[in-house]
């Protein structure tokens, strides 16, 4: 008998925590699957973030540490620059990456540390119970944001790949979606990518991820799928934002 | 190597040195820039690792990963900068981590001055971040008592898991004295660190995991009387302190850091007018050296707890005194240090009106 699909030795035996619809764990597959294929699985180290994916680091099987609101590409900046040999990524929500955190991401981009990032953005805070994000929708109601975001009251959802861009040290940054297996496709490619370019030394990557919440966005799983195409995609359109090139493809 | 003459912050950075330091980060604040200062050239030159982070609230975090990794790790500042590094301290602390921190504490509340003050007992010994934990707290008076700290302040951070502070004021650190580094350090049998997160081709068949989340509370209550057990172990083995002119002393000043020093030209004030006064110097502040009070004649009259504060050690002095002698205090904050004539005032008003 041929065994043709198993679940990916970057991954623990832990049952994932992840509500249902949910595509954490379509993600955490990607990033174990590309730790194995590239290699790379037993110098890597998981920063864990603060949110939903708190417990990653029981979900990835490589050593791991669980870092402060916020603050995981500070940490990460720390193991990377002692253990320069290593593998190091962060795994943070919009609300950890975007809001309280911004400030060590872009210190860490601009700094070219050589780690990846894998910013999961589902536009609203899930594990606290679906407060608005820095990264949530005009108009999208959440629990304190009831009549919907307000441009004039809160301002617009906050573009980190875009701004991202801008900054020197960003070896390679694309936005990608799982919300189709065609995307699922080129999220993993864009995964992949950015770890090999670490292994490279080539600088700062992230991967931008347009994720969902049906609990939180108060739809069916099939529903939040579709909203990601329709809603979120237009305000956060997918592609490569930077790519310094690749000379050992 | 003879002595040399050197600035308390280069000396620090120096011991740091020679204790093993393997990387720092940090952010810049006065009066502490010379630590930073020194070790972006010299750290460099020795292939280790120096960064210069965005914030302190970066610098406590990069502390943690490298600390989690293995490696010996420190981070300086000073009073508003280590009230930002609070919430990584207490992560550390609670993932059970080494490192050294340093800081040269000025005056406060607030944005404060940059003069010396003592204004950051609580901060250091109560701890700003959230939780039941605990810093291993050192308060040398002279640079060269902080460069023999120093120097062991790794290995201590290392024996134990467990964050080491430094605490000095402004004053001792930009002040300059003759110092020797070459005293010996006490050998202690250091663990293996077999918990670092190096990546499993280091450990196969372990992950290794540096955390302090633990959302079960049976679970948690258990991790926190296992800390509670190695602080104990830490009071038993580390608290340090010394007795100044104790013998007959019929007033004892407890005072420690700089305060100490100017208390010593005090007593010297005082027992030539006939005044026999002792001192209490803690040299640990956590752990708090109460054995120390028990050095106390019972015939004493009274002990003065002398602070660059508004009062703060005097919560510990009250507990370990434990109602046995009369306490009283003489603090001067913001900066301004008193004189020595100052404090034989405060021994002399106390002997008058507190003590009868």
């Amino acid at each position: 008998m041929r065994v043709k699909y198993e679940k990916s030795k970057g991954l623990t035996d832990t049952p994932l925590t992840y509500c249902p619809g949910c595509t954490h764990g379509i993600i955490h597959k990607l990033v174990a699957e590309s730790l194995v294929e590239l290699d790379i699985l037993d110098k890597a180290i998981a920063i864990a973030s603060v949110g939903c994916s708190v417990f990653s680091y029981q979900f990835f099987n490589c050593d791991a540490q669980q870092a402060p609101h916020g603050r995981a590409c500070a940490e990460a900046t720390g193991i990377k620059r002692v253990l320069p040999d290593n593998i190091v990524f962060t795994y943070q929500g919009d609300g950890d990456l975007a809001s309280i955190g911004i400030a060590e991401t872009i210190h860490a981009a601009n700094r070219g540390e050589n780690i990846t990032v894998i910013f999961v953005n589902n536009a609203i805070y899930g594990m606290t119970g679906g407060q608005m994000a820095p990264t949530s929708l005009i108009g999208q109601k959440t629990t304190t944001s009831q009549d919907g975001r307000d441009q004039a009251h809160h301002g617009n959802p906050i573009k980190i790949s875009e701004m991202f861009a801008t900054i020197d040290g960003v070896a390679y940054l694309e936005r990608v979606s799982v919300h189709d297996p065609k995307h699922y496709i080129k999220a993993k490619k864009a995964i992949k990518k950015a770890f090999r370019y670490q292994k490279e030394k080539r600088g700062f990557t992230m991967v931008e991820l347009i994720s969902t919440c049906p609990v939180n966005w108060g739809v069916k799983p099939v529903d939040a799928m579709k909203w990601v195409a329709s809603d979120m995609i237009p305000v956060f359109p997918l592609g490569v934002f930077k790519d310094k090139g690749a000379t050992n493809e | 190597m003879a002595k040399i003459l050197m600035k308390g912050n280069e000396a620090i950075a120096l011991a740091a040195i020679k204790g093993g330091i393997d990387a720092f980060y940090g952010y810049p604040i006065t009066p502490q820039n010379e630590i930073p200062e020194y070790l972006s050239k010299h750290m460099l030159d020795l292939g280790r690792v120096f960064l210069q982070s965005e914030s302190e609230v970066s610098a406590i975090n990069m502390v943690y990963g490298a600390a989690g990794a293995g490696k010996r790790v420190m981070t300086s500042s000073s009073s508003p900068g280590i009230a930002l590094k609070q919430e990584g301290i207490s992560y550390i602390a609670a993932a059970e981590l080494p490192c050294v921190i340093v800081s040269v504490m000025r005056g406060g509340p607030g944005l404060g001055s940059i003069q010396p003050s003592q204004g950051d007992y609580y901060q250091a010994t109560r701890g700003g971040g959230n939780g039941d934990y605990q810093l291993i707290v050192y308060a040398p008076e002279s640079i060269q008592e902080t460069i023999d700290i120093m120097k062991d302040s790794f290995n201590i951070a290392d024996y134990y898991r467990n964050p080491v502070l430094v605490l000095v004021d402004g004053l001792i650190g930009q002040m300059m004295e003759s110092v020797d580094f070459d005293k010996p350090v006490k050998e202690r049998e250091l663990p293996e660190k077999d918990w670092a997160t190096n990546g499993t081709i280091n450990h196969p068949g372990r992950r290794n995991v540096a955390n302090s989340l633990h959302l079960d509370p049976y679970g948690l209550e258990q991790h926190n009387i296992h800390l509670q057990k190695k602080y104990n172990l830490i009071k038993e083995n580390e608290t340090a302190f010394e007795l100044v002119n104790m013998k007959d002393a019929e007033y004892v000043i407890v005072a420690y850091g700089t305060m100490a020093r100017i208390c010593r030209s005090a007593i010297e004030m005082l027992n030539e007018k006939g005044i026999k006064v002792g001192m209490i110097r803690p040299i640990t502040l956590w752990p708090f050296p109460e054995a120390a009070f028990d050095e106390i004649s019972e015939k004493a009259k009274g002990i003065l707890c002398c602070e660059l504060s508004m009062g703060q050690m005097i919560d510990d002095v009250l507990i370990a005194n434990n109602g046995r002698h009369k306490v009283g205090f003489f603090g001067r904050s913001g900066g301004v240090l008193p004189d020595p004539e100052e404090i034989v005032d405060a021994i002399v008003n106390f002997k008058d009106k507190v003590v009868k």
